[in-house]
Order: structure tokens, then sequence, then C-alpha cells
């Protein structure tokens, strides 16, 4: 066997889009992955990233350039490929109408998984997933993260020699991410499985031996993630924000400033990075680290992109509304049937906060926001958006939220201009006004470049910003979010949540569902949601008390999450217990 | 009022600019329709204009060339075999060479001249009963045609009855005429019926319904919305049929138009409302189309387009009142060929109106309380 | 091909149909399509369609009552092709007709029975048009029984039977002249189109619209046995809609079967495969479900209607139309299906037609197998 996996040389790959562009996807990459390696493909969207793996799997055939997989010509024989790798796609193509356990066994029976095998790799894929109290249920009744764990679970129905992954943890939470990332560290480590995965998480990238950076069609760099790490040594400094100032506050005046590249805010404080060699900026009290995999990513980046710096957010005016109790919710609950979906749930979020609902897929996010929008009557409880239940008021006091859905809906076959229009439209703003505001969305979300083209040929990143453009269109006062930032890049959710800080400052009332966890620390309050219930609510820096100081973890957010979605289902588990 | 005006409008803009925007859309909406039109107005017609026809002549006389030649002498008939024995008319039946074959028997023209009671026989192959019988109605004409002449040239009393028919509305008896003012309620009803159906069904799909649904459209907003543009589809094909029936096959137009299309946007409204029903219950696009696939089939076979309304059997009659083809077809055909005003198509306009309001009315009865 | 390799093939195939079956039994649409269509459809055809012409609604206009007048009259009445409404007002009978109560008025004029007795009698035979083919059926039957009450009266007068030349008809394969007899195979092509072909697209279309094919196809399947899996649960189901026809065709109609029941079954499953053949044709070449449904419909189900020789005769159609016909499948399925059901045997009709199916079927596996590859875009 050839200790090369892989073997990328110059290839080159374009599409056509609309009826006279060609968009050049892939343009002279080459790299190689080492037999049993595990390796990442990252870059912003657009880089090209898929149709590499795409192109590795045999479904689409290189304009020129050479590529090798397991040592076969993946342009010759595509076949003996695909009888040897392990591939899930993006938007892995679960049969929705197929229960769990059967859209398993049709991926084991293709795949010629003996018989005898199945009953032990089932209970561990259903460890891996959490997905073992659901076997019977149909896929398309699965929330969006549990979907793409199925998706997983059926890729690694069989241990393939080689493992490619198209951003398999997108929409997944934390506490599953974890759990598959053991899993693909047992397949390299135990197997020697080759595993090949696309990613937007930064930090999985660390895990990896070797990372590519991809931009535009182009290898940036590529080497061993300390090598790009290093790349800002000497650059990355951890800064507390003066008394009286948030870090977001504070993480917004710094990445206004020339000389930084990113500046994130990182558990109650904020990482940032400087342009070159230096030292942190007056006036900021600030400590020198070990750059992450992340800064040195955003350095790479820095020349390329302009955008975060620039994408200085303002409404056109300031908000009208009065209310001081943006949301108000009392002991709402949600049945399916039998199933309870949306348990007691209780919170407040008062005007120009921003709000983060955090929680495991399947916690029951989606089902109160589509409760807090009137889209689903509440089986009981009470809930006032301001000072209104939407599912009973009329119809124009809708005016007054915005809301963008998990999967950005956008109408794919229009333009971004006609979409924009339309909603403009909807919102009952014509002639002038329309004018103005759609031209507002366009500014300040940069939309101008991409005004003709259909919605569904937008990149990711772009998406996000239209639904976000177009919930925005009519000014209102609390603005919903549903997973905004899953399946973007790291550039476009800094550029989010620039926007979003924006708006809070600017009154506008903000109510965001994520996985990211470090996301949460944009937020002024965040509650945590499992199996229906809130398990916690408060401030960020509230929250990061729960890490228990003896575990010997830092205290993020995303281990202070862990720690208590565990807790509670532990506690559940134990009474459960206790009542048999 | 007019706020609730511009939403709509906008939402009419969107459909329309959705639905056309895909060059393929635009092509089966366009298309299609137009070519069945006039592959409906060649093919389907009940008028024989080619009888392949073989004979089986065992007399061998003038009389009988005499009257054979008539048979040849017409348009219809085209001989295609002579035979001469009795076993070979199987033959040429069983192997479809012809649809009818005449045997002449021994003794014809003996028989007549002695004024007794000749005979021909017609055998015709009733695989496609209709037509054999169109045929033997043909060649009893023809025979009736003989037999009149041969008593005036034989001295015998002419046919103590002369029978003058006339066919009203449409004088030389062509199904071309009654056939495609007839598709104008046909394919519009396929082509609407999908769209309106597919229209919410593919927002459902793609998630973009529930963005609607927050914003401040009404409920009856959104199906006024998602209503006319299908209905201006509609209208658009039935103007393209209607252009082909005048200008291609120079159908003469007897009525007025503002009486057809009024009947037409009634009927619209029914159809459209059935579509937009259908997709209050459909998960998918896929069930969407299926669904209204299965409600067209019944309605075009219902509807009097191919069988008269008449012979159905009285519990189907009763069915048909639900159909709105069955009334689109009636004003249609009695507009164009007749003439008729307005006055008289009422018991024609009040069930559709009754067919698209309960149809709307449960549609939207199943947005607001449907739960996804 | 080793042992294993064709196990591990089958098992593919045997994955494949297992996951598409669930898929029909748990989609309430394709089941309504598969099974309640063909049952709807039978039911229809059975008991609700029917070209003969009976119970006529007509006027009898006698504008003057005399004797044989009212005997002319009487022979309407008689007739079970007419429900004659007999009245002495010509107005009355156009307001009758314009309000289409009756389709046909036969007017007797008030100097009937005197011309009549001088031998040169005039009947008026006024139809409907709006449906040409019925008309003239009305028309052929109206003059038909004057004509025959003639013949009566006249043999009587003169003791001469009937005209010069009569004519004795015969309908080979189908004596009773119902109508069911030809509407049952057409009724067969319909089900088997809708289930092949309508079905099939739409499910494939799905694949490609809703992205499921990816992951499917970075497996060891290959293209031919996605093609079989996918396509021989249809196979089956449109087996069982053809099941149901015959049946039906068989016990609820009456309908003769002559021909031999293995040969009824080889060219109904030739005609199911190409109608499989066209619907992955479509829906790989066009992969969106509204625009591959709409184009099924043009290709498949309109011509089967229309085009077949199944309700309309072919060879009366000019020349270019007739020309599409000879690459229409439903063409030569009927003209089998006919044959098959009321003549028999017939090999010299058999042998060509079923020829051409064969060919047809060939073709079509080869174009849709070349059509499908396992790629993106």
């Amino acid at each position: 066997m050839s200790a090369l996996a892989l073997r990328v040389d110059a290839i080159r790959k374009t599409f056509r889009r609309g009826p006279k562009e060609t968009v050049v996807a892939l343009d002279g990459v080459s790299f190689s992955a080492q037999a049993g390696s595990l390796s990442a493909l990252v870059g912003p969207d657009g880089a090209g990233k898929t149709t590499l793996l795409r192109l590795a799997t045999g479904l689409l055939t290189a304009d020129s350039g050479e590529m090798e997989v397991l040592g076969i010509d993946a342009a010759r024989a595509p076949q003996e490929i695909q009888n040897r790798v392990g591939y899930m796609p993006q938007r892995f193509g679960l049969y929705e109408d197929l229960t769990v356990q059967e859209n398993l066994d049709l991926y084991a029976d293709l795949h010629g998984v003996s018989r005898a095998t199945r009953p032990g790799r089932y209970k561990r894929l259903m460890e891996m997933t959490a997905l073992g109290p659901f076997t019977r249920r149909l896929a398309g009744q699965l929330s969006g993260g549990m979907k793409q764990k199925l998706g997983l679970a059926c890729a690694l129905v069989r241990s393939p020699e080689m493992l490619l992954l198209d951003e398999p943890t997108a929409g997944v939470d934390p506490l599953s991410r974890q759990e598959l990332w053991e899993i693909i560290g047992e397949l390299v480590a135990d197997r020697q499985t080759t595993v090949i995965l696309c990613t937007s998480y930064l930090d999985e990238a660390e895990r990896c031996s070797h990372v590519v950076v991809l931009h535009e069609g182009t290898v940036l760099a590529q080497g061993a993630p300390h090598e790009v790490s290093a790349l800002a040594e000497g650059r990355v400094f951890l800064a507390d924000p003066p008394e009286g100032q948030t870090a977001r506050g504070l993480q917004a005046r710094l990445l206004d400033s020339a000389d930084i590249v990113d500046a994130v805010p990182d558990a109650g404080r904020v990482r940032f990075v400087l342009t070159g060699a230096g030292s942190a900026p007056r006036g900021v009290e600030a400590t020198a680290v070990e750059p992450r995999f992340e800064d040195g990513f955003m350095t790479l980046l820095q020349r390329k992109r302009e955008s975060v710096r620039s994408a200085s957010f303002t409404l056109e005016r300031p908000l009208k509304g009065h209310t001081t109790e943006a949301v108000e919710v009392r002991d709402l609950v949600r049945m399916f049937g039998s199933f309870t979906a949306v348990d007691h749930v209780s919170f407040d979020v008062r005007r120009g906060e921003i709000f983060g609902l955090l929680g495991p897929n399947g916690a029951g996010k989606t089902t109160t926001f589509r409760m807090l929008c009137g889209l689903l009557p509440a089986t009981s409880g009470t809930l006032k958006v301001a000072g209104l239940d939407l599912r009973t008021a009329r119809a124009s006091a809708r005016e007054r939220i915005g809301y963008v859905a998990q999967k950005f809906s956008l109408y794919g076959d229009l333009t971004v201009r006609e979409n924009l229009d339309f909603f403009a439209s909807a919102y009952g703003l014509r002639g002038e006004a329309r004018r103005r505001r759609t031209s507002w969305a366009l500014e300040q979300f940069e939309l101008g470049s991409h005004v003709d083209l259909r919605s569904a040929e937008l990149p990711g990143g772009y998406k996000q910003r239209l639904a976000m453009a177009a919930a925005l269109l009519h000014e209102p006062e609390i603005l919903f979010l549903d997973e905004p930032t899953s399946g973007t890049d790291p550039l476009a959710r800094r550029e989010f949540w620039r926007r979003i800080t924006a708006l809070g400052e600017q009154g506008v009332t903000i109510i965001v569902t994520t996985h990211f966890m470090e996301e949460a620390e944009y937020c002024d309050h965040v509650a945590i949601l499992d199996g229906g219930r809130v398990l916690a609510q408060g401030t960020p820096a509230d929250l990061r008390t729960h890490v228990p100081a003896e575990a010997g973890r830092a205290a993020t957010m995303e281990n202070a999450f862990i720690a208590i979605v565990e807790k509670a289902r532990h506690e559940d588990s134990a009474r459960r217990r206790s009542a048999a | 009022m007019w706020e609730s005006l511009a939403r709509i409008s906008a939402l009419i803009r969107k459909e329309l600019l959705a639905m056309l925007k895909d060059p393929r859309a635009r092509w089966s909406i366009v298309v299609p329709p137009v070519l069945q039109c006039l592959i409906f107005g060649y093919a389907a017609t009940y008028d024989l204009n080619n009888v392949p026809y073989a004979v089986l002549d065992q007399d061998h006389s003038f009389a009988s060339r005499d009257l054979l030649a008539r048979f040849d002498g017409s348009r219809v008939f085209q001989r295609v075999a002579d035979l001469q024995r009795a076993a070979d008319i199987a033959r040429v039946i069983d192997n479809r060479d012809a649809i009818l074959v005449i045997q002449v028997p021994q003794d014809f023209e003996r028989d007549l001249l002695l004024g007794k009671p000749a005979s021909v026989q017609l055998i015709a192959d009733g695989r496609n009963s209709n037509t054999a019988g169109v045929a033997q109605a043909y060649a009893g004409a023809i025979v009736d045609a003989f037999n009149a002449d041969w008593r005036g040239q034989h001295g015998e009393a002419g046919p103590p009855i002369d029978i003058a028919s006339r066919a009203w509305f449409n004088s030389n008896l062509e199904t071309r005429w009654n056939m495609i003012p007839s598709l104008i309620g046909t394919i519009t009803l396929i082509q609407t019926m999908m769209l309106a159906a597919m229209s919410i069904a593919r927002e459902r799909e793609q998630g973009t319904f529930d963005q609607l649904l927050v914003t401040p459209f009404r409920p009856l907003e959104i199906m006024a919305g998602k209503a006319v543009p299908s209905m201006i589809i509609g209208t658009i094909q039935a103007t393209n049929i209607l252009l082909v029936a005048q200008l291609w096959f120079r159908i003469p137009f007897q009525g007025s138009f503002v009486v057809l299309y009024a009947g037409l946007v009634l009927f619209l409204l029914a159809a459209v409302g059935i579509g937009i029903f259908v997709s209050s219950i459909a998960a998918t696009m896929q069930q969407a189309m299926l669904y209204s696939f299965l409600l067209i089939m019944p309605f075009s076979l219902l509807s009097g387009l191919t069988t008269p309304i008449t012979n159905m059997p009285e519990p189907l009659q009763i069915l048909t009142f639900a159909n709105p083809l069955r009334y689109a077809i009636t004003i249609a055909q009695r507009v164009y060929l007749e003439g008729v005003g307005i006055a008289t198509l009422v018991p024609n306009l009040w069930p559709m109106a009754i067919i698209a309001t309960v149809t709307l009315g449960a549609a939207t009865w199943m947005f607001r309380h449907r739960v996804a | 091909m080793t042992r294993d390799d064709l196990t591990a093939k089958l098992r593919r195939v045997l994955a494949l149909m297992r996951k598409e079956s669930f898929q029909i039994v748990r989609d309430p649409s394709s089941i309504a399509l598969g099974v309640v269509m063909p049952v709807v459809l039978i039911l229809l055809f059975g008991y609700g369609l029917s070209l003969d012409v009976k119970n006529v609604p007509v006027a009898v206009v006698i504008e003057n009552p005399a004797p044989l007048a009212t005997d002319a009259a009487a022979g309407f009445r008689l007739s079970p092709y007419f429900d004659a409404h007999i009245m002495t007002s010509m107005k009355e009978a156009e307001k009758l007709m314009l309000e289409r109560k009756v389709d046909g008025i036969v007017r007797l004029r008030s100097n009937f029975s005197r011309d009549l007795s001088l031998g040169d009698a005039q009947v008026q035979i006024l139809v409907h048009g709006a449906d040409a083919n019925r008309a003239r059926i009305i028309e052929a039957y109206a003059q038909g029984a004057m004509a025959q009450w003639a013949a009566r009266r006249q043999a009587q007068v003169e003791s001469v039977a009937g005209g010069p030349v009569g004519v004795v008809s015969r309908l080979w394969f189908n004596e009773a002249n119902d109508s069911h007899y030809f509407l049952v195979p057409g009724l067969i092509v319909l089900v088997i189109t809708l289930i092949g072909a309508f079905l099939t697209t739409m499910v494939v279309a799905r694949e490609w619209e809703r992205g499921t094919l990816e992951a499917l196809f970075v497996t060891p399947m290959r293209t031919d046995e996605f093609l079989l899996g996918k396509t021989l649960p249809y196979f089956l189901l449109g087996m069982i809609g053809l099941g149901l026809c015959f049946l039906a065709s068989r016990f609820m109609f009456g309908v003769p079967f002559r021909g031999s029941i293995w040969l009824f079954a080889g060219i109904s499953t030739l005609y199911l495969m190409i109608a499989l053949g066209i619907g992955l044709l479509i829906s790989s070449a066009v992969k969106s479900q509204f625009v591959a449904s709409q184009l099924t419909m043009v290709v498949t189900f309109l011509p089967a209607m229309m085009l077949s020789g199944f309700i309309f005769d072919l060879r009366s159609m000019p020349a270019a139309v007739r020309a599409i016909t000879y690459v229409l499948p439903a063409r030569y399925f009927v003209a089998l299906l006919q044959t098959v059901f009321l003549a028999g045997n017939v090999w010299s009709v058999v042998l060509p037609d079923t020829a051409i199916l064969g060919a047809m079927v060939i073709v079509l596996l080869v174009l849709s197998r070349r059509v499908t590859r396992k790629k993106l875009a």
C-alpha cells in the first residue's frame, strides 16, 4: 500500500453559473494526505472545499490535473474508490420517510456490512449520536442536528479505508460534537483510517495532523496546525475590558482599529490578533498568549478579506418601540401527541438585549421560536412578544418582528433584488420608501455585487446576509434568528456578530439560537435548554461558574454547557432509576 | 384595504417571477397546451376518412361492380384487397389489413332484376367497435344511395320518404368543432390546478412558507396572491387555445368573448381553489402533484368530453355536479358554437362559484389550523 | 464475476428495493396512484363511460296528428335508442333543443300524410351538432328508424319486402357491439403508463431534487443496481394494477379473452418496461419534479390516450400526426391488447408488434443506463 492515501496534483475545476458566467472553483490545487492521517480542509465559503471532496469521490470530474485516492485514479475508476471510501456530504440526503433504523440498514446493506457485526456497530453508533431512543422515528421528524448525526452514522456504518466528511459537525451541538470526535479519533488511531474533512469549526482543525487552508480555489497554506498557528506568533493578546465596559464593546472597538486582524470575546475577556508584531494598542491592558489555529487562520486571510472591519452597521433611524419587556414567556408548554417538546419554559428578554437560546439538538429551541413568532399554537402557558401574542394578534402586529428561519428561507429562483423587493412589499413598503430601504439593505449587508444573482446560487455567507437583510427591511423591534451561523464560515460568523452587536446597541432586541458556544459570549443573557426544559439561565459569566473547578477544564462557555447538560441528564436518569 | 392590495400584488408579482423564471417552466406552460391542442385537433376525431376495405365479389356482375365502384369513388373507402374465397376474410380482418369486408353473394344481380331482396354482407373488425360502427354506417349510406338509383333506373317507385337531415351549430358534424372548444377547459384545468397545488407545496418543502406567515400577510391575502397568478397563466393558455381554434382550425366563433371569459374566470377560480385545497393537505410536492393528478383523471373522464354525461348512471351524473370541467365544457361549447348569452349560462355558473368558495374556504381553514 | 460478487450485488438490489417499498407504503400518494387510481378507473370505465347511444331524448313534431303521422311517431317511441317526446309545435321543439333538453328533432310536416300517399313525403331531421360524433349516430339511427317504418308500411301496401339491396352487418369479435370491449385495453394502457412512467418519473426526480443521491452514489452500489432497485418495486406495483384491470375486465365487464394469458403477460411486461424506461430517462435528464411530470404527461400519458388508436382511429389522422404514432409504444400495445383479448393469438399481428416493443425496451434500457451516471451536475 502506498503511503499516500490522497494525492491531489494541480486540480482545476470550473462551473457555469447562469447563462454566461464561469466560476473557477478550484485553480491548480495540490496537496496530499498520508495514509492513516487526519486532515482538514478549512477556508471561507466558496473556497472549493466541497468541490474537492466531490472530485475525490468521483462524483465530479476535474477539468485538468490529477487526483489519486487510495492509489486509484479518481477520473478513471470512480467506482473502485466508491467501494472503499465512506462519504458524508454536506447535506446528507436522508430518506425522510424511512425510520432511523431503516436508513442505517440501507447503508449497511449497500456497504455489505455483515449481519454478525451489525449489532455491535449499531450500538456504538447509537451511543455516539444519542439517537438510540429514536430508532423507530422517521428521519423526517428529527431535528436538524439529529439528521446531521444520523447522516454521519450512515457514513460510519462500516469502517472504510478512508473517510471523507463534508462539514460533519455543522449544526451539531457540543455534546454530540465531542462524541463524534471521539469516534473519529478512534478510527484514526485504532484502524489507521484516513480521514479528510471540511470544517468551519477552527478548533476542530487543531485536532488534525494536517491542515489545508483554501481560499477561492487556491491553497493559502498547508501543514501541521501549529505551523499555521505560528503565523500569529507574538501577535495574540488577551485583554480585560475596562470597568463599565462589556467584553463585546471592547471587542467592537478593537476590531475598528486598523492594526488589528481579529478580536473575539473569550470567557469575559477579549482575545485579539495584531496585524504585525508589536504590542497591544494604547489604553488596553493586555497579556500576550499562545496563538491558536484560529489566530493563524485569520492572519492568513487578513490580506484577502476586508469586510469584517468594514462591516460597521447602522440603522437608518432610531427605533420607535417603547416596551421594556420585549419578550415574556411564562410556563410555555408544547406537546406533539404524547411527546413534550417544550416543557414549562419561562424567560424574559428586555429591550435592546441580545438573548441566546442554547441547547443540544432536539432541545426544543426551534419549537419555542415557532411559538413566539405565532407559527405554532402553544399547548399551555402565556407568551408575549412586544406585549402581544402573535398567534391571536392582528396580522399587522407581525410588522414589529423579523424572523430568520433555520435554513435562510429565501426564494431560490428569485434574484437578491427580487427577494428584497418582495419582502419590502410584503411589509407594506412602497415607492420611495421601498427603494430607500432596499438600497439601505444592499449597502449595509454588502450585497451590491450580487444583486442580480439568483439567491440559490449565492455562497452560504451571502445567503445568511440576504436572509437577515430581508428580515430587517421593515425596521422591526425584535429580531428572531434560528441558528443563523450554522454552515457559515468563521469570517461570515464574525461579520454576523458584528452586525448583531451593532443592532443591539441601536435598540433592536435580538433572540438567537446557536450551536457555537463561543458565540454565547456575545449575548447579554443566555438560557440553556435540554429536553424542552430550561436548565440554566443568566449572563455568560453566571453560566461559566457552572464549570466544576476540580475538572481542570477552562471555564469556557462550551465546557459550562457540557457540564450543565450532563448534570441535568445525570439527575434525570437517577430520578428515573429511583422511580422505577 | 389599500395595504392589503399592495401586499397581494407583491405576492402575485413574486409568484409570476418564480413561475416564469426557469426557461423550462416557461416552456412547459406555453408549448404543451398549444401542441396538445394541435394534435388533438387532428387526432381526436371520430370521422373516418381512410377506411381500408376488402371485397369478396362472388357475383362479378354489372350490378356488383356498380355497387363496389361507389365505394371506390367515395373519398372514405380504400380498397386494399380483392378476395377470392370466403376463407380469406378472416385473414384480412385478423391482420388488421382491412377494417371492413364487403361480401357480394352470387346471384346478387339476378335477385335484384327479379325484384327479390338481394343482400350484401358487411363484416367489420369489432376490436374497436366505435370505428367499426362508423364505417358500417358509411357503408350503409352508400348502399342506400345505390338502392335509390336502382329504383329510379328500373322504374320502381322512389323511396316514399325523403329524409332531409341537418345539424345545428356544426353543419358538417366535424368532431374537431366540439373537441377544441372543450379543450379550452380541459387543458387549462390540468395546468392551473397543478400550478396552484405546487405553489404552496413548494414553499412548504423549501421552508419559505414560515417566512411568509411571519409577515403581515393574512391567510386570505396569501390565498389571493397564490390564486391569481395561476389564474393568469390559465387565462393565457385558454387564449392560446382559442387562437389556435380560430386562426389555425378556423372554427367560427358565434358568441361573445366577454361571456366566454367571464365563464372562464369563474372556472379558473374553481380549478385553482381545488388546487390550493389539495396543496393544503399535501405534505410534499410529490403528493400535491399526484393528488391533483388523481382528481384530474375523473374530472376529465366525467366531464362529457369523451362520453356524454346523459349516458352515465344516475349516481355518477350526480357526482359530475362537483366537477368544474363539466360546466366549463358546456359553457365553452355553447358560447363558441351556439353563441348563447350569459343569462342562459347561469345554471352553469353558480355551481363553479360554490366549488370555489368551498375549496378556498376549506384551504384557508387548513392553513390556520394545520400544525406542521 | 464470482459468486460472492453476485450475492453482494443481489443484496444491494434487495436493500434498495426494500427502501423503495417502504417509501411506497408510507407515502399515501403513491398508494393512491398505484392502487386507488386503477380501481377508480376500472369503476369509471366499467360503469360510467359508454359511447353507446341509448335513450337519446328527441322531439318528434307532428304538425298534423293524422293517423299516418302518429303511426310514424310511435315508431320512435318503441325504439330503444330514443326517448321520444311527441309534440305538435315546432317552436316548442326548437326551444327544447336550444336548451339541450333534446338532442334532435324529427319533424313531420302538416302535409306528411297526404304527401306520403302521393309517394313523396318529406321528413326533416335536425340534430344538435355540439357533439358531432353523437349527432352523427343519432342522425343515422333516426334515419334508420324512419326507413324501417317506411319499409314496413310499404310492405303492407305493396307486399314487397324492403328495398332492393338489404345490408347484413356483422361485427366480428364484438357481436354485441359493447363499447367495454374496446375501452378495457385502453384502460390497461392508461394504468400501466401512469404507474410505470408517471410515478417513476416523480420518485426519481425527487431523489435528484432532494439531494438524496449524493451519499447513495458513494457506495459500492453500481448504476445498474440503482436502476434495478428503483424500478422493480414500481414494476411490481404496475403488475398489481395490471392484474386488477385484467380481473375486472373478465369478471366485471365480461370482456372475452381469446388469446393466451402468457402472451398477455409477456407484452404487458414489455410495455411496462418501456414506461419505466421513459420515466427513468426523463427524470434523469430533467431532475425537477414539476418539469419532469409535465414532460411525462406530454410524452407518455396524453399520447397513450389520444394517439394510440384506443379511442380514435389512427388511419384517419393526417399523415404528419400518423407518423408520430409510429414511434409511440402505446400504439403497438393497444393493437396487441385488442388482438389478444378479442381476436386471439393472431401471430401476424403479435409477432411484428411484439418485436417492435422488444426493440424499444432494449433501446430505452441502454439509453437510461447511459444517461443515469453516478455524477453530480
